[in-house]
């Protein structure tokens, strides 16, 4: 016996009258149960029905993939009613990533070519969407002969069924291109926008298809005029544009055929003045066509007088008091500044106001227009109110504000200090959103600008001093005390009002930032090393910065510890290397980490040959200490095991060296500015050295930020 | 050309979803979840256009919505796509349902969702532009339902439940 099945209203009613989600998805699971029962039953009447309810459930998110074979069934009969839902079916059930996919083309094809017209419009659309490129070559005979068939229905849907198989398969395009000249001539609008779209596509594709149909461009301009100069036909008509759909099409297509093309340009030059000006603005429809002409005159080779007239327009729709016509204008002004910056150029107020909407959308595209706007004569005042924008500026547009000031701050600074003070007022306001080298950057910058050194380092201590919060900032800041401390201390500089610090409370400074709980590792590595060096550029004794130090030798950070030992071992040990390791840092050079390695090399050649004359004698205990003070530092990291064969070569290295005059161990901490230059000669480290270093040393990839490892 | 054609009420609820490339049906979820969370944020006087989403987006997409009562209607469109020409295509859309439903409202986009599948299909296809003129597809719509009814009553029997 049959059971009579729920209609698709009565499931939907009594998923509407579940009151919780678990109601809902139990009377869906029992419902579904009954439909996967019908499907295996088989039962053929009440087939659509069942696939109908299992396209709804899907719809709110439940599982329906055992309905694909019904699609498949449900296609292949002969009813109307089946066919129609088992080609819905097979548009949301079915796409190329299923293999059951394929199983319909047959059917396709049987509908294509024997159906009655609706049978065709189903299969044509079912084909356009979900068609994969293997369904795609199989029919495409089938479709073209439906481009010539003499329903408009039919051949509309064929012609962009015919793009869709372009998309996929690029190779039929020979295939569709004979008819579109034929096509340009029928009366039809959904043809006529069918077949632009065809062209347009073909064009986009292939130069010799631009080439070709770059005769046809008479024929377009004759069919937009017709449109423009018709009068009001409630056909196609919308708010009193005839078609503007069909008008945006046609303009978008003579853009392609126009540009970088005289003659073309030529050809579209009266139509698109008649355009310009003549399009009622009163609503949506007129400017969607008018921001059409506007772009296609901006992008072929047009008269003077016309781009004039184009920019203009622009300007005058971002006064517009409608939201959507300045966001289109501002998209529109966006893709214009790179060709014609100094039209845009005047809009810059306008635009600039813009950043102050209240609607996100606008003001982000405002913001990248604003930052394409910059250059060398107004960076001022652009920067100004880019900064005020970044104070107010939704979250979401941060990071993008951050990075644009920055870049544009690289490009047009006009002087080194006005650059330093841009980034400083950067990180303060909005130091997570930069990016990772925004620190490289700065403190390349200060250590380059010598002048400038004694204004930074108040600067970064007076913020620092306020927040320490924001890790780049503190970064920069805790580097730049460490490197300039006696110049902090020092207490005059013309450029910023004086202020007297001591040393007590540099000191305090840099240790509650060791110890606040928001510092990052790397935060407090650059602390610690700023510390470190103030040792040598403070004239007190060093007893709190060698208890600190003391303390951190036992940090649960495998870094910070190694730091901290290494450091303490300093002070133990190599007092007398002290003040020369510690020595202020040259200028590095920024092009990048390879270049950067050999830069630090050779100015470490250089320096070592003025740097006081380590004795040669004591090289071969030094050395001896040097792996001493390594495994020391590195008491939780293992030797290079024996057993692995890679570094048995630098084991064999190891051994020779007290015979060969031991090379440099380059592993330069460059940041925090310490270096170990001391342990050698001038020669390149072998290979396998490098290789026992790296393993010594703990992996990169406990601290995010990029430092120059020492390979 | 045309990503995805969503439609959904003021609490996220799905009323249709159509999607023009393939996606999985999580993502497809996952999709319609985002936009509803995207949009709905947007207060009533900003314009109609956000970028999409990080699933649905990128720099190309876009999001262009409408509010019409209770429902957002939301076409997600790469650059190719002219921003007021899609604003103008939502409209052309609800004007057609109000023609075929005689004054829709959400209940009947909710009972009969394969029929509003079909409207959209006829204007529509492939993610690209088929038909704007609403007495055109009016027409073909009719003319199919006729066809749907002429079998209905070829198969019904007095006996069986319809």
């Amino acid at each position: 016996m049959v059971v009579p099945s729920l209609k698709l209203q009565d499931l939907i009613e009594e998923i509407r009258g579940a009151k919780t989600q678990a109601q809902e998805r139990e009377v869906i699971q029992k419902e579904c149960a009954h439909i996967r029962a019908s499907f295996r039953d088989g039962d053929p009447v009440h087939r659509h029905r069942q696939l109908a309810k299992l396209l709804y459930v899907h719809m709110l998110g439940y599982p329906a993939h055992f309905g694909q074979m019904e699609c498949l069934k449900l296609i292949a009969s002969s009813r109307f009613t089946d066919k129609r839902v088992g080609y819905l079916g097979a548009m949301l059930l079915l796409d190329e990533r299923h293999d059951a996919h394929l199983l319909i083309t047959n059917s396709i094809k049987n509908d294509l070519s024997q159906g009655i017209q609706p049978v065709q419009g189903l299969a044509l659309c079912t084909l356009s969407t979900m068609g994969s490129a293997e369904m795609c070559r199989d029919l495409a005979p089938e479709v073209e002969k439906l481009l010539l068939q003499p329903s408009p229905y039919v051949r509309k849907k064929a012609i962009l069924t015919a793009v869709h198989m372009i998309r996929k398969v690029p190779e039929l395009s020979s295939v569709f291109l004979p008819p579109c000249a034929q096509l340009l001539h029928e009366r039809h609008h959904g043809i006529l926008l069918g077949t632009i779209t065809l062209i347009t596509e073909l064009c986009e594709r292939s130069p010799a298809a631009l080439r070709h149909f770059r005769k046809v461009v008479p024929q377009l301009v004759h069919i937009l005029r017709t449109l423009v100069t018709m009068g009001y036909s409630t056909e196609h008509s919308i708010s009193g544009v005839s078609d503007p759909f069909l008008q945006v099409q046609i303009l978008r297509l003579l853009r392609i055929l126009g540009r970088n093309h005289e003659e073309s340009s030529e050809t579209m030059n009266d139509l698109l003045a008649q355009v310009a000006t003549n399009t009622d603005t009163s609503r949506n429809a007129g400017n969607a066509v008018l921001f059409e002409t506007v772009l296609t005159i901006m992008d072929i080779r047009s008269a003077a007088g016309l781009r004039v007239l184009a920019v203009n327009i622009l300007g005058r729709f971002l006064l517009n008091s409608d939201r959507n016509i300045r966001y289109v204008a501002l998209t529109s002004l966006l893709r214009l500044v790179q060709s014609d910056h100094s039209a845009v150029q005047r809009h810059r107020p306008t635009v600039v106001e813009c950043l102050r909407e209240t609607d996100a959308s606008l003001s982000r595209r405002a913001l990248e227009l604003s930052l394409a706007l910059v250059n060398s004569s107004n960076v001022r005042a652009m920067m100004q109110e880019l900064q005020a924008f970044l104070e107010s500026c939704p979250p979401d547009l941060r990071a993008d504000c951050a990075s644009g000031i920055l870049l544009a701050a690289e490009r047009f600074a006009p002087t080194k200090r006005w650059h330093i003070d841009t980034i400083l007022h950067v990180l303060t306001t909005a130091g997570t959103h930069v990016r990772d080298d925004a620190v490289a950057n700065l403190t390349q910058l200060i250590g380059g600008a010598q002048e400038l050194h004694a204004y930074s380092v108040r600067r970064l201590y007076n913020a620092l001093a306020e927040d320490i919060s924001q890790q780049p900032l503190v970064q920069v800041a805790a580097w730049c005390i460490g490197e300039y401390g006696d110049l902090l201390l020092a207490g005059n500089c013309e450029e910023i009002e004086p202020l007297q610090v001591d040393e007590e409370e540099v000191l305090a400074l840099l240790e509650k930032v060791l110890q606040s709980h928001m510092s990052l590792p790397a935060t407090r590595g650059y602390a610690l090393t700023a510390l470190m060096k103030l040792s040598t550029r403070l004239c007190g004794d060093n007893n709190r910065i060698r208890q600190v130090v003391s303390i951190y030798g036992s940090c649960l950070d495998v870094e910070l510890q190694q730091r901290a030992v290494e450091y303490d071992t300093l002070f133990r040990k190599y007092d007398h290397m002290r003040a020369a390791i510690l020595e202020k840092m040259p200028l590095v050079e920024r092009d990048g980490p390879q270049a950067d390695e050999e830069a630090k090399e050779s100015k470490e050649a250089a320096q070592l040959s003025e740097a006081a004359p380590v004795p040669t004698e004591p090289q071969a205990s030094q050395l001896l200490d040097l792996l001493d003070l390594l495994d020391g530092a590195s008491g939780d990291v293992q030797h290079p095991p024996p057993l692995d064969p890679s570094p048995g070569g630098a084991l064999i290295h190891l051994l020779d060296l007290p015979c060969v005059p031991p090379p440099p161990a380059s592993c330069s901490v460059t940041q925090a500015g310490v270096q170990w230059r001391d342990l050698g000669s001038l020669q390149p480290l072998p290979p396998g050295f490098k290789l026992f270093l790296c393993l010594s040393l703990p992996s990169p990839g406990l601290s995010s930020h990029p430092r120059s490892q020492s390979v | 050309m045309i990503k995805a054609i969503l439609i959904f009420n003021n609490h996220g609820k799905p009323r249709l979803s159509k999607f023009y490339q393939p996606y999985s049906e999580d993502t497809q979820q996952q999709i319609i979840r985002e936009t509803f969370h995207l949009v709905s944020k947007r207060d009533e006087n900003v314009c109609n256009f956000l970028e999409g989403g990080l699933l649905i987006g990128g720099s190309d997409n876009k999001l262009i919505y409408r509010h019409y009562a209770t429902l957002y209607f939301v076409f997600c469109v790469d650059s190719s796509e002219s921003e007021l020409g899609i604003l103008d295509l939502i409209q052309v859309f609800v004007e057609t349902l109000d023609k075929c439903f005689e004054n829709v409202c959400e209940l009947d986009l909710i009972f009969h969702v394969d029929k509003v599948h079909n409207i959209l299909a006829e204007m529509v296809m492939g993610g690209m532009v088929l038909e704007t003129n609403m007495n055109e597809i009016v027409t073909q719509i009719d003319a199919q339902n006729k066809l749907e009814k002429s079998e209905t009553f070829i198969f019904q029997s007095p006996r069986q439940d319809r």
